[in-house]
């Protein structure tokens, strides 16, 4: 497990993995967005906690064809398949190399973002903890839907297609929780509900993308 | 003599097509009754004008759309636990119809909206869940689509619509978490006092039942249609192979 893990993050960081390109993405779009609505900042620090969460999703989106496509083209998921090691673990071990390569980033640059965006100050720890405790689902949801799509050619919009309905519930309770915090509301209830969302997810749908995977690759 | 039975294409075919006929006329005669009746032999609410009557198209739609989903449900869990195929050409079937019905419930609702709420659209709860639902219906169809092999395919869309209705119940609740309703009360529940009133109550199971019928007729028919183009494809392959 160690070893798929350490291979994983090493291949995404070298050269061509695509490290930083989602945080890349992420600060393109909290650039562009005040050229698309205004520079007022009231106007920004209302809605950056929504921007914020919703660069972080759409950042993640990016890369999740990343987790699966590359290896089952060389074949290395093949190899997994035959592995002492269960198909979920595999699975749950690519979500958390695209958690740690991907989400962490994220979580880390988001409070440099909001800078640029004026969220209040108050809003930046509930902003930082909903991510936090957010991205893990995104990546775990998103490996389900790589896993579904990983043996159509060109299947990258369909993947999108097919995930974005089933990120609906942690935007919703990320957003909420962050947008809550910058008001200075108390935002316990949202996170409560967006860890429940995360572990749930976490402790559930690698069986689902492993039983898809067999599929794919039988 | 058990329900396992018809899992047998050839047994299903025959007891389909004795239905078939029946379904469609019996939700023909329904769809008739219950909406002349509800169009034109109702009176006008006293505070909606008659706006009300679009009830007559939008409460059974808008039922059916969930009642389809559940359908797919069962059948995809079905296809997973017994691998009949004749359960998953259904729920493959069953899915255009459904997304059909979602999109007539929002579209009747949003002609509503406009004289009523003074809107087209709102972020109410509901109608959002809807849209969600829309959405998911959309990625189900998509996932048919792409996928040649046709067992694969059913396998990955199954999980799909298993995964899917977990997600969609979250998002139902998350959505009602997330924003305060328009949209009504239930006003059909069978165990509260305070339903809509009877002149409009009678048509409108009519149109329920009518919308039901339909359903299963055009479902049967969808699924007898697929099982058909399977038969040719597979006499097809035994051509070029002799």
């Amino acid at each position: 497990m160690k070893a798929l893990l350490i291979r994983d993050l090493r291949l995404a960081i070298r050269a061509g993995g695509g490290f930083g390109l989602g945080l890349a993405f992420f600060l393109i779009v909290t650039v562009l967005v005040p050229f698309g609505v205004g520079p007022q900042s009231a106007l920004l620090s209302e809605i950056a906690p929504g921007i914020l969460w919703l660069g972080a999703l759409l950042a993640c989106l990016l890369s999740l064809d990343r987790i699966l496509a590359l290896d089952w083209e060389d074949g290395t998921l093949d190899l997994l398949a035959c592995a002492p090691l269960p198909m979920e673990a595999a699975v749950s071990i690519k979500a958390l190399a695209h958690w740690l390569t991907t989400g962490l980033p994220l979580v880390i640059a988001a409070p440099l973002f909001a800078l640029l965006l004026n969220l209040p100050s108050a809003g930046y720890v509930p902003l930082v903890l909903s991510l936090l405790l957010g991205t893990p689902a995104l990546s775990v949801i998103g490996t389900f839907g790589a896993a579904l799509t990983v043996g159509i050619k060109r299947g990258g919009l369909l993947l999108s297609l097919l995930v974005l309905p089933l990120y609906l519930p942690t935007l919703i309770y990320g957003a909420e929780a962050a947008r809550r915090g910058a008001q200075g509301v108390e935002a316990s209830t949202p996170l409560f509900m967006l860890a429940g969302i995360t572990f749930g997810v976490i402790a559930l749908l690698p069986f689902a993308s492993a039983a898809v995977l067999r599929v794919n690759i039988r | 003599m058990s329900l396992w039975e018809y899992a047998n294409p050839v047994k299903f075919m025959a007891l389909s097509g004795r239905i078939l006929p029946w379904a469609a006329w019996l939700s023909g005669i329904c769809l008739v009754i219950g909406l002349v009746w509800g169009f034109f032999y109702t009176p006008d609410d006293f505070r909606q004008g008659s706006t009300v009557k679009i009830i007559y198209l939008h409460v059974p739609s808008a039922l059916m759309a969930i009642n389809v989903w559940m359908m797919m449900l069962v059948t995809s869990l079905v296809w997973i636990i017994r691998r009949h195929h004749v359960s998953a050409l259904a729920a493959k079937a069953a899915a255009p119809i459904g997304v059909a019905m979602t999109l007539i419930a929002l579209v009747t609702g949003a002609i509503w909206g406009q004289p009523m709420w003074g809107t087209w659209w709102a972020w109410d709860p509901r109608l959002t869940s809807f849209l969600i639902l829309f959405l998911f219906y959309l990625g189900y169809i998509a996932l048919w689509a792409a996928i040649e092999d046709n067992d694969t395919a059913a396998d990955l869309t199954s999980i799909l619509c298993l995964v899917g209705s977990v997600f969609a119940i979250l998002s139902r609740y998350a959505v009602n978490f997330w924003n305060q309703g328009l949209h009504q009360g239930a006003s059909l529940s069978l165990d509260t006092e305070k339903n809509v009133a009877d002149v409009f109550y009678q048509p409108l199971l009519f149109c329920i039942a009518g919308f039901v019928l339909l359903f299963v007729a055009l479902v049967l028919l969808r699924t007898r249609t697929e099982i058909r183009a399977r038969r040719t494809s597979a006499l097809l392959a035994r051509e070029r192979m002799g």
